[in-house]
């Protein structure tokens, strides 16, 4: 256990419950997630984990029967404290969904208009070079570097999924989240996808919501499984896979249920 | 042997309801078609105007003009006794009475056409030219062929005495038709062959122009916030149903409310394009909401996500993303909107917009005429060439109505089809 001691907690989440109306959705989370790591959450349809996911940026409070109690530390800081600005929160904290969702603007447009709102780029040089670095992170920018100003909703699913994962890390955030960045792709694309998360965690923290168990195995590095609005267990991924400690956990890893 | 049957029966019916279908779309066709044949058969002939050549010499004595570079004095000489002189000599008369139906054949504006033309010609002073002058309605409708010839003398607005001279200036080659620019450069008139929509045209155009402005800004910032930013509670729940409601309200009690409120308590201008236009964005506002709104719901959630995601506040979200990609709907739905109040009568009859106005309007605030109060007003009138020009009109309208409804269309598949 010599590796725990080097890691450093960047998402401490504390008793979270969610309630959409009356429905409660998620019932006391304590987890924690770790800097410039692949956490996986998983569970079946419907436990709660896309929800939990949208509660680190507070995409949730767009929903309004949406009541959200309990703490979620980022580096030490209550985001859920009255006066916290959720802008600067989603400054910090970036998401790609689960369907590629580019703007129907141009693939430049795209990538610039995060730095855009938020001031990051002085002038149009600093943008080129921010547009081209971030799709360049985003294994992008060899396909899409001659074809900038056409329509981003023009390129493949796998291309779009990857142009949002551009878009997102063009404003510098510090964790990104992905609510199943792969369900709506093919394999290959899929592989793409996968190969640039594992290289994205270097400078990134990264959470990811999956259906797909392998997926989860081959990315991440620690996994929690949800169940029913509870989190299950969670733990290191190849112990989650090889030896769980919950009787359930190994029942959805081998596909008894779910 | 019953499953065959049924089968047959089946059969049977979906070939029934296509006939049903086919039957009431032939209808409807044929509906369509019964009013453009009407409205053409009737108007076309009101874009051509039958003018008389008349020689007449500018003679300077008989003007009284002594230097063609006085401005006043060309402005006031008697063009009224030249032509008149010069008109009657065209056919032998033997008393006052003939004298009087030989120039009623004429226009009254021929003092003017003349005048018009030598302020254009001064060069002609002393010279002899052949004028082309406008015929009066009777002789218009004579030359075509709109006049019946066969009914007694005393039920006929020409004599006798006038058919004469009428086929007496054909043989001489001093009839001719030309194209009918009085029809879109005049204002009303009471004579039909000096009557034109082109103050109708006006009024119309300044009065949707001032509805585009008050009721556009105010229907989209009704709609986005309604949509997007207000509260879902019983109150807005209220709102939303007068709209709906107001969008059902007959167009008349807008008319009332002009009358009451624009004119009586603000004392606005009465019969002008700015009230009309008032008293129309009032009724425009809802048509305008409705389809405002239902386009910014049909902005996919994933891209008001993506955009709050990137860190963009609510406003920058609406109006960086869902409002420019509901716009396409929106201006179709505004375009239509408009069209509707174009072709609105009810509430201008009451702001007094059915007033007789000669003068074209130069702005919103003079009063004016608008196209379909000028169907109603020269629909009400006995001339022929009335009858003709109200066809003309509703001809004008359509022609309008036809262009604002491809628009919207255009206007939708062309920023649509942008992204897809």
């Amino acid at each position: 256990m010599e590796l725990e001691n080097k890691r450093e907690s960047k998402v401490i989440s504390k008793n979270i419950d969610v309630f959409y109306g009356d429905k409660q959705a998620l019932f006391g989370i304590d987890l924690e997630i770790y800097k410039n790591e692949v956490t996986a959450l998983i569970g079946p349809s419907g436990c709660g984990k896309s929800t939990f996911l949208r509660c680190i940026n507070r995409m949730n409070d767009v929903i309004d029967i949406c009541k959200i109690t309990g703490e979620i530390e980022i580096d030490n800081f209550n985001i859920y404290k009255p006066d916290v600005d959720v802008v600067r929160l989603r400054e910090k904290v970036g998401m790609v969904f689960q369907k590629p969702n580019p703007f129907p603007k141009s693939i430049y447009d795209n990538i610039a208009y995060g730095p855009s709102i938020h001031g990051i780029a002085k002038d149009k040089n600093e943008m080129d070079h921010i547009v081209e670095t971030s799709l360049q992170k985003a294994a992008l920018w060899n396909e899409v570097k001659d074809r900038l100003h056409e329509p981003g909703t023009g390129l493949s699913g796998g291309q779009q999924q990857r142009l949002c994962i551009a878009r997102a890390i063009s404003i510098n955030p510090e964790i990104i989240l992905m609510d199943e960045p792969c369900s709506a792709l093919d394999p290959i694309a899929t592989a793409k996808i996968e190969e640039l998360i594992d290289s994205l965690k270097r400078s990134f923290t990264i959470v990811i919501v999956t259906h797909s168990m392998s997926q989860a195995a081959r990315v991440s590095q620690r996994t929690g499984f949800f169940h029913l609005g509870k989190l299950i267990e969670m733990g290191e991924t190849e112990k989650i896979f090889k030896n769980p400690n919950n009787t359930m956990t190994q029942d959805y890893i081998t596909g008894r249920f779910g | 042997m019953n499953k065959e049957l049924r089968r047959k029966k089946r059969y049977q019916a979906e070939k029934r309801f296509q006939l049903y279908g086919i039957i009431a779309i032939s209808l409807a066709l044929f509906f369509v078609g019964l009013l453009v044949f009407k409205v053409f058969s009737d108007g076309t002939s009101a874009f051509s105007r039958t003018m008389i050549k008349l020689d007449v010499t500018f003679d300077a004595n008989k003007l009284g003009i002594t230097n063609v570079n006085d401005k006043d004095e060309v402005d006031n000489a008697d063009y009224y006794t030249l032509i008149y002189e010069e008109f009657i000599k065209s056919y032998p008369f033997s008393n006052r009475e003939e004298e009087k139906q030989i120039i009623k054949l004429l226009s009254p504006d021929y003092e003017f056409e003349a005048k018009n033309y030598f302020l254009k010609n001064k060069d002609q002073l002393n010279k002899t030219v052949t004028l082309l002058l406008t015929a009066s309605d009777d002789f218009d409708q004579l030359h075509k062929g709109n006049f019946p010839r066969d009914i007694p003398e005393d039920r006929r607005r020409l004599s006798n005495y006038q058919l004469k001279i009428y086929d007496q200036f054909l043989k001489d080659g001093k009839v001719e038709k030309i194209f009918n620019n009085y029809l879109f450069s005049k204002g009303d008139s009471r004579d039909p062959e000096l009557a034109g929509f082109g103050g109708a045209i006006l009024g119309s155009l300044f009065t949707i122009l001032i509805c585009l402005l008050i009721s556009f800004p105010i229907a989209l910032a009704a709609a986005v916030y309604l949509e997007e930013f207000a509260p879902k509670n019983k109150l807005t729940d209220l709102i939303e149903i007068n709209i709906n409601n107001l969008a059902a309200v007959p167009s008349i009690v807008f008319g009332l409310l002009g009358l009451g409120i624009l004119l009586n308590v603000f004392e606005l201008p009465r019969s002008t394009p700015l009230v009309g236009g008032i008293a129309l964005s009032l009724m425009t506002l809802p048509r305008i909401i409705i389809p405002a709104r239902a386009s910014l719901k049909a902005v996919p959630p994933s891209i008001r996500e993506g955009a709050l995601a990137m860190g963009a506040s609510k406003v920058q979200t609406v109006f960086h993303h869902v409002v420019p990609l509901a716009m396409p709907g929106t201006l179709s739905g505004t375009i239509i909107g408009l069209a509707q109040a174009l072709g609105e009568t009810a509430p201008l009859l009451l702001i007094g917009m059915v007033a007789f106005v000669v003068e074209l309007p130069g702005s919103p605030m003079d009063p004016s005429a608008s196209l379909p109060v000028q169907v109603y007003l020269w629909s009400e009138s006995a001339e022929r060439g009335f009858v003709e020009k109200t066809s003309a009109t509703i001809m004008m309208l359509l022609g309008f109505l036809i262009v604002m409804n491809s628009l919207a269309v255009y206007a939708r598949q062309k920023f649509e089809k942008k992204w897809n």
